[in-house]
């Protein structure tokens, strides 16, 4: 439809298959992949993750992927763990990361009414307005599954609140993410993923 | 979420076939259910596109493989399904009660297993109330309430929803995150998109 061709960043998620899904329903060719080739040629690239960042950064490091992915000049879009990957740090295990974003991703501060993980539909504050928002109301609901999170700073397109405020979603250059999974986020969701796919580089 | 609740008793797995038709079509989270007993069993099903997976017997049979999955996938992945029934003051477990012949109590306290669970790396609790289940009569309050007392994940209602009102009711009278309901859906009795302007008319936050 739009012409994408997406790479999604293979970094070793159990639940990769609902990104792919959602890409196919909107007619987006999409590849899985880890090889660095590949991730430089596609259009459009996705670094998806679902599980601990330290695993995570490992497995980008032992394929040398994180200088390719810093290096890119196509959009990229960072999902969950994906959005905290693009930060310097990770208070999870004190980890490392690829440092596109100037913050650290942060601890949610938990309580018996705000459990941690923030799990579930929460409604998404827009700064401004945006091409990933075309189409997309604000306040819109979103579905989160995360206990880490990126503060609100220059980079934050749009908010949530936990315990407290936190990033939603974020550009910084040719470098978007959402904390939410807009593959699980019915049609707001599939919008975002469209908008997306349709950023020129 | 999606049960395959005849799983545990016959020693099946839930088919993996029918979780990938499902991650195909559906555009919001799911959850399966149904004999998942092995840290490659539950893999298998989130790859294949699921988003939790849920357990319940072979939990009870092996508390520790609560811990093995929280470790290699994260809470937010793990549910724990429990099947809770009264007697007199207190609340028991049982298993397999998706087999009318090979249902049985186990030797367990209901708040007991909610907090050992919890400490094992549970990431949210589906509580269904047997003494409630399938007779449309309403929620088990009394129990919900005790359990989400002793609950620091989110805790989802089941058993019991017959009408709109018992749903503001478990939201408003427990403070449970979720209920969950099959029958009045299936029946057509409730339609879930009157059901949710019903629940934001009545001031509870719901997604429209």
């Amino acid at each position: 439809m739009s012409g994408a061709r997406v790479a999604i960043v293979d970094s070793g998620g159990a639940n990769i298959a609902s990104l792919t899904y959602a890409l196919d329903r909107l007619g987006i060719e999409s590849k899985l992949t880890r090889d660095a080739q590949t991730i430089r040629n596609a259009s459009h690239v996705i670094l998806p993750g679902v599980g601990a960042a330290a695993d995570a950064m490992q497995r980008l490091n032992s394929n040398n992927l994180s200088k390719v992915i810093t290096e890119l000049g196509q959009p990229v879009l960072g999902i969950c763990l994906g959005m905290q990957l693009f930060a310097k740090a990770s208070e999870e295990e004190t980890t490392e990361c690829l440092g596109v974003i100037p913050a650290m991703a942060e601890k949610l501060q938990g309580s018996p009414q705000m459990p941690v993980p923030n799990m579930g539909w929460c409604q998404v504050h827009q700064s401004g307005s945006h091409e990933l928002f075309a189409g997309i109301e604000n306040n819109s609901y979103f579905y989160f599954v995360h206990s880490f999170a990126l503060p609100v700073g220059e980079y934050t397109l749009a908010q949530a609140e936990h315990s407290q405020p936190f990033t939603a979603v974020l550009a910084q250059g040719n470098f978007f993410a959402t904390q939410f999974h807009p593959e699980r986020s019915a049609t707001v969701g599939s919008q975002l993923l469209s908008n997306f796919a349709g950023l020129r580089a | 979420m999606f049960y395959d609740i005849t799983a545990s008793p016959d020693g099946r797995t839930v088919n993996r076939n029918w979780v990938s038709n499902v991650a195909a079509l559906l555009d919001i989270p799911f959850c399966v259910a149904g004999g998942i007993r092995t840290v490659a069993d539950a893999e298998d099903i989130l790859r294949k596109g699921a988003d939790k997976i849920s357990i319940n017997s072979p939990a009870l049979e092996n508390p520790g493989l609560i811990a093995d999955l929280a470790k290699r996938f994260g809470s937010q992945c793990v549910v724990l399904g429990v099947d809770s029934h009264s007697m007199g003051s207190s609340w028991h477990v049982y298993q397999n009660t998706g087999d009318a012949k090979r249902i049985s109590r186990t030797s367990r306290s209901t708040t007991e297993w909610i907090t050992e669970a919890q400490n094992l790396g549970a990431g949210e609790i589906v509580l269904n109330c047997m003494n409630q289940d399938g007779v449309r009569n309403g929620y088990d309050i009394e129990q919900l309430a005790a359990i989400q007392e002793r609950c620091h994940v989110p805790l989802v209602a089941s058993g019991g929803a017959g009408t709109m009102q018992d749903f503001a009711s478990v939201f408003r009278e427990t403070g449970a995150s979720g209920a969950l309901a099959a029958s009045v859906f299936h029946s057509g009795d409730i339609t879930i998109p009157d059901l949710k302007h019903y629940l934001h008319d009545a001031n509870i936050e719901v997604r429209l």
